[in-house]
């Protein structure tokens, strides 16, 4: 019997993988020592669990255990990078480049930067949500310390051209710093052949648990230092005051070595559901991919539905738990400002849904998800004014609308 | 954000959902909110002319579950109903009938202009003077 709702909302989380968990367990209960605590067993038992966590991170995204700083989550990880390489760096410039299509981590941390001071860049993106190299290079000045851009994008999973992203700030003397929580544990991620000088990442995000992440921060070529934004004890080489979530940490671990082991085969069975999944609700007319399918996320689509309404959508798909591209829960209707950046018109952002797929997700649940949304968009186009408008060819853009 | 049951009945199972005869001199249809706020309603009545009376009512709407609701419940209200009684209704009635959250008030708000909006496409169609300016919420 299938479980309803399905849980198709994967980049807003995952579940936790069972053998993380295992992992841990051990961790909330016998071994529960600090691990700043050298004086005794205890500790340095939960200190030898931190360091093979840092050595299971490092083999993932291919880094020195050491460039590892344990944080709350990706969140945190962001405002430790940006705020920190803005302080540490302040003699040689003030000015960072971002982009418009940012998680709020990182934007509204850029925006307390230009409260402080500080410049920053936001850079547009095209209609599949990357950004261009050219407008990349002209923004670049000799006060540039920080380039700061996605990894994979969490509403549509759109990758940025990595590489090339670092390869341009660092002609110009700038550090390169990535946000990978979306990235990280689902498609290859190599810090060293990337040419990341700082990535921020979450183990939530990948089959770990909640309120645990770390700040990738490159030791050599060049040693990239951060201030700290939390005073204290001077964990973390002192750029992360606070005492270790030992288990947290060791899940982080875990969750990045399974990840490393079964990346590839979870990648081909997903991105074949994926595609299926898409395939199938593209069959409905008037249906849109948002961002790019050729650089994307192998677990997410991100698909708009014209002529019905977001929230009626979601209310319409109450059997899955989905995400979409109206934040309806407030009276101001605004539509996500990842898919305006795309260009979408404020209806068509209104009526997107954001499937994530995970490691759990079957092929009998996206059977269901597929019937399910074709259903109900057929149902609601049924009861569309504005569909029985586009059926009888009348231009809605022609239309005076009463504004409300 | 949890749907009153009243709600989630009309959005399931919408009364009245369709298209009357917008050429007939006797239906009046009223289409209003924008594609841009997420709401857009179309309400429509024919009225008997004789007892002025509606005698049957429908509509189409774009919106989230509110919306489909007011319009739904609007709809069922509006058949047989003198074209006065109709004017009367209120939007704050609607809201207490389907329990609306503050938030979507404005939903009721919609339906009660479809409602005028079609009473008055139905007196310019048969040569009354057009209703002075429908209550303005917004």
């Amino acid at each position: 019997m299938l479980k309803l709702p399905i849980y198709l909302d994967n980049n807003a989380t995952t579940p936790l993988d069972p053998r993380v968990l295992e992992a841990m367990m051990p961790y909330l209960t016998e071994v529960f020592g600090n691990a700043a605590s050298r004086n005794h067993p205890f500790g340095w038992a939960a200190e030898e669990a931190v360091d093979y966590s840092r050595d299971q991170i490092a083999a993932l995204i291919n880094c020195d255990p050491k460039e590892i700083i344990f944080t709350s989550g990706a969140t945190e990880s962001d405002n430790l990078g940006i705020k920190g390489v803005f302080e540490m760096y302040s003699q040689k410039g003030n000015h960072i480049i971002t982009a418009t299509t940012e998680h709020k981590a990182v934007l509204d941390t850029c925006k307390h930067i230009e409260k402080l001071g500080g410049r920053v860049t936001y850079l547009p993106v095209n209609a599949e949500g990357l950004i261009s190299l050219e407008e990349l290079e002209a923004a670049m000045t000799p006060q540039t310390i920080l380039v700061t851009i996605m990894y994979g994008n969490n509403e549509t999973g759109t990758i940025q051209p990595i590489r090339e992203i670092a390869a341009i700030a660092h002609k110009h003397g700038a550090l390169f710093m990535t946000d990978g929580t979306q990235a990280v544990g689902k498609i290859p991620v190599d810090v060293l052949a990337d040419g990341i000088d700082l990535m921020a990442f979450t183990a939530h995000k990948m089959y770990g648990p909640k309120g645990v992440g770390a700040l990738y921060v490159r030791r050599k070529n060049p040693r990239v230092k951060v201030t700290a934004q939390m005073d204290g004890g001077g964990h973390e080489r002192g750029m992360r005051s606070g005492t270790l979530n030992v288990p947290g940490i060791v899940g982080l671990g875990k969750a990045c070595e399974l990840a490393r082991l079964e990346m590839a085969a979870d990648t081909a069975r997903l991105s074949a559901m994926r595609d299926r999944l898409e395939k199938e609700l593209l069959t409905l007319e008037e249906s849109y991919v948002n961002g790019s399918r050729e650089h994307r996320l192998p677990h997410v689509a991100n698909i708009s539905f014209k002529y019905v309404e977001g929230e009626g959508l979601m209310m319409g798909v109450k059997d899955l738990a989905v995400s979409s591209g109206s934040a309806c829960t407030s009276a101001s209707l605004e539509p996500s400002y990842v898919l305006k950046a795309l260009g979408l018109s404020d209806d068509l952002a209104h009526s997107s849904l954001r499937f994530g797929l995970s490691r759990f997700t079957t092929d009998e649940q996206i059977d269901y998800a597929i019937n399910h949304v074709k259903e109900a968009v057929t149902k609601l186009r049924e009861m569309s004014p504005l569909w029985e408008m586009f059926k009888e060819g009348i231009d809605l853009s022609k239309i005076e609308w009463a504004e409300h | 954000m949890a749907y009153s049951d009243k709600v989630i009945d009309h959005y399931s199972n919408p009364r009245n959902v369709g298209s009357l005869d917008k050429s007939k001199k006797n239906v009046g249809t009223g289409l209003v909110g924008a594609p841009e706020c997420g709401d857009v309603m179309r309400l429509q009545i024919e009225v008997d002319e004789i007892t002025n009376t509606i005698t049957d009512a429908k509509f189409k709407t774009f919106g989230c579950g509110s919306a489909i609701a007011s319009s739904s419940l609007a709809t069922e209200w509006l058949k047989g109903k003198t074209v006065d009684e109709a004017l009367a209704i209120d939007n704050m009635e609607i809201v207490e009938e389907l329990a609306l959250p503050p938030v979507k008030i404005h939903c009721s708000v919609l339906a009660e202009d479809a409602i005028k909006s079609a009473i008055n496409d139905y007196r310019v169609k048969n040569g009354m003077p057009a209703l002075e300016e429908a209550k303005s919420h917004h």
